[in-house]
C-alpha cells in the first residue's frame, strides 16, 4: 500500500526556487479534510477524565478529556447539552463521550465534538446496549411483524423468577381479571451471569407446553445492571423465535431493554403485562349483559315488525276478498231497492191522486146529476135515440122523457127551430 | 352434558356476538328470530356461568424445565390476605 502523504505532489504550488510554500489555511483545511475522512474518528466512543469543564455564556460547553498520558479538547454544543440526561458534576469525573474528531480552524486545534455523554461505568454497558441495538435493528429483528395477542388466552406461559413480588402480582392480576385461563410458570433467574441462558431455556420450555398461546416475560425494577440479562442477544433471539406472542414487562416504565424492542408487545411493568394479556371479566360480563339486552331488543323488534307486516297483509287481503265484493254489492242492492220503493210509493200516490180527479170529473159528467138540476133527456120512443135537435122529430112522434126519478111519455105537437 | 356446556367461554362469547349481529341485521323469519333468541340467551347464561365459576389454574414447570413435568403451584398465604377483592359482579 502506498504510504499516506500529507502533501500530494500534484497540488504543490510551484515556486521559482523549486521550494513549495503553502498558506496556513491551506494546510489546516487539508488536515481537516484528512480527519473528516477518517471513519473511526468520525464515530467513536472515548473514555476519559473530565477537566477544565467550562460552560460558556452561549450555552456551549468546553472541556478536556484526559488519561494518564494524553489529553483531548472537547466541545459540546448547547443543543446537545440540553438534551443529555447526564452531565458530569465537575472535573475529575470519568466519562464516556461519543462524537467525532475535527479541526477548529481558527485556533488550529483538533477536538472532539461531543454528541453523547455517559458516566464511565454505565457508559460501557450503554455503549454495548447501543451497539447490540443497532446491530439487531439493522438485522430487522425489531421490525418483524408483531403478532396479535389472542383475545381470550387459554394458557398463559409466565417466564419470571418464582420468588418475589412479580410472580405474585402477575397471579393476582390474572386471577382478578380472567380466571378462565391456565397459567404455566417457567421459573428462571432474572439477573446475573446465568440469567440469559436460563431465560432462553425457560422461554423455549414454556412455549413447548401444549396449549400455551401467549407468554409473559417479566422482571421487577432494578438498576441497569440488574436488568442486563434482558439486553442479552441470546434472549433477544429466543424472543424472536418464540412460536407464540410474547409480552415483555421488565422493570419500570422508564426502563427499556432490547427484549422490549423484540417482544410482540412491550408493557411498562410486569403487572401491566398481565393486564395486557387478558381481558377483564367485569368488562366481559358487561358485554354479555349488553348482548343479552340487544338479543331481547332485536327479537322484540323482529316480532313487532312481523306483526306490523301481518296487519298490513290482512288489510290488503280484506280489500281483495269476495266478502268485500259481496258487501259492496249488497249495499248497492240495498240502495237500489230503497230507490225502487221510494219510486213506486210515489207512483201509487200519484195514481191515487189522478183517480180521485177522474172520479170528480166523472161525477161532474153524471147525467143523473144534471137531471136533478131540472134538465131532461129526450129520446124518440120508436128507436130510443136521444133527441138534441128540432129536426129529429116531427109532430105526432112519441117521445120518452127521462127526469131524475123516472120517465114519462109525451107527444110532439109542433117544433120551432 | 349438553352441547352448550362443552363450549369454552371464547366459543360461547364469539357465537353470542355473531348471533346479536345477525339479529340486528334483521330480515330474519319469526322462527329464525326466536331460535336465535333462545340460543343467544342460553349462550349468555353459559358465558356468565363461566365467568362466575372460573378459578385460575396454576402449574409450574419443574426446575429441570422439562415441558412435561408440571406441578400444581400451591397458593402462597399472601393471596389469602389479598386486599384486591375478586368482586362477584
Amino acid at each position: 500500500m502506498k504510504q499516506m502523504s500529507l502533501f500530494d505532489q500534484s497540488d504543490r504550488p510551484v515556486q521559482p526556487s523549486g521550494a513549495r510554500v503553502y498558506t496556513v489555511s491551506q494546510v489546516t483545511s487539508r488536515i481537516k479534510t484528512w480527519l473528516d475522512n477518517d471513519r473511526v474518528l468520525q464515530d467513536l466512543w472515548l473514555e476519559g477524565e473530565v477537566s477544565n469543564w467550562r460552560s460558556a455564556p452561549s450555552g456551549h460547553i468546553y472541556f478536556t478529556l484526559k488519561d494518564a498520558a494524553a489529553s483531548l479538547r472537547c466541545v459540546m454544543w448547547r443543543s446537545t447539552a440540553q438534551q443529555l440526561a447526564y452531565l458530569p458534576e465537575g472535573d475529575g469525573v470519568a466519562v464516556l463521550a461519543h462524537g467525532k474528531i475535527s479541526v477548529y480552524e481558527l485556533s488550529g486545534q483538533y477536538q472532539l465534538y461531543v454528541d453523547d455523554l455517559q458516566p464511565a461505568g454505565l457508559g460501557a454497558l450503554y455503549v454495548e446496549f447501543e451497539r447490540l441495538k443497532a446491530r439487531l435493528a439493522q438485522e430487522g429483528l425489531f421490525d418483524r411483524p408483531k403478532r396479535p395477542l389472542p383475545p381470550f388466552p387459554r394458557c398463559i406461559g409466565v417466564v419470571t423468577s418464582p420468588s418475589g413480588a412479580v410472580w405474585r402480582d402477575i397471579q393476582n392480576v390474572l386471577r382478578r381479571r380472567y380466571p378462565l385461563a391456565e397459567v404455566i410458570l417457567a421459573p428462571t433467574l432474572v439477573q446475573g451471569e446465568e440469567a440469559p441462558s436460563q431465560i432462553v431455556a425457560a422461554l423455549r420450555a414454556v412455549s413447548q407446553v401444549p396449549g400455551v398461546d401467549v407468554i409473559i416475560l417479566a422482571r421487577g425494577g432494578g438498576s441497569i445492571e440488574d436488568l442486563w440479562a434482558f439486553n442479552d442477544e441470546r434472549v433477544a433471539r429466543a424472543l424472536a423465535a418464540a412460536p407464540v406472542p410474547v409480552v415483555c414487562g421488565v422493570g419500570h416504565e422508564t426502563d427499556v431493554t432490547i427484549a422490549d424492542y423484540v417482544a410482540d408487545l412491550r408493557a411498562p411493568t410486569p403487572s401491566a403485562a398481565a393486564e395486557l394479556v387478558v381481558p377483564d371479566r367485569r368488562e366481559l360480563a358487561r358485554q354479555v349483559a349488553d348482548y343479552r339486552a340487544r338479543l331481547v331488543a332485536g327479537a322484540q323488534e323482529t316480532v313487532t315488525r312481523r306483526r306490523r307486516q301481518l296487519l298490513s297483509e290482512l288489510r290488503a287481503l280484506r280489500r281483495l276478498s269476495p266478502q268485500s265484493w259481496i258487501d259492496r254489492y249488497r249495499q248497492r242492492v240495498d240502495e237500489l231497492s230503497h230507490a225502487a220503493q221510494r219510486a213506486s210509493a210515489y207512483r201509487l200516490a200519484l195514481n191515487r191522486e189522478q183517480l180521485r180527479g177522474l172520479r170528480l170529473r166523472l161525477s161532474a159528467l153524471d147525467p143523473k146529476a144534471t137531471l136533478q138540476r131540472g134538465y131532461a133527456i129526450v129520446r124518440r120512443a120508436a128507436d130510443q135515440r136521444v133527441v138534441n135537435r128540432v129536426g129529429q122529430v116531427a109532430p105526432g112522434d112519441h117521445l120518452v122523457i127521462h127526469v131524475s126519478d123516472g120517465t114519462f111519455k109525451s107527444m110532439v105537437e109542433e117544433g120551432t127551430p | 352434558m349438553s352441547e352448550l356446556e362443552t363450549l369454552s367461554f371464547e366459543q360461547a362469547f364469539t357465537e353470542l356476538e355473531e348471533l346479536v349481529r345477525q339479529l340486528e341485521a334483521g330480515d330474519l323469519s319469526l322462527d329464525q328470530t326466536l331460535a336465535l333468541y333462545e340460543r343467544g340467551m342460553a349462550l349468555a347464561a353459559h358465558c356468565n356461568a363461566k365467568l362466575d365459576m372460573a378459578e385460575l389454574r396454576i402449574r409450574q414447570l419443574a426446575p429441570g424445565l422439562e415441558p412435561t413435568a408440571l406441578g400444581d403451584v400451591p397458593e402462597p398465604d399472601t393471596f389469602e390476605q389479598d386486599t384486591e377483592p375478586d368482586t362477584p359482579f
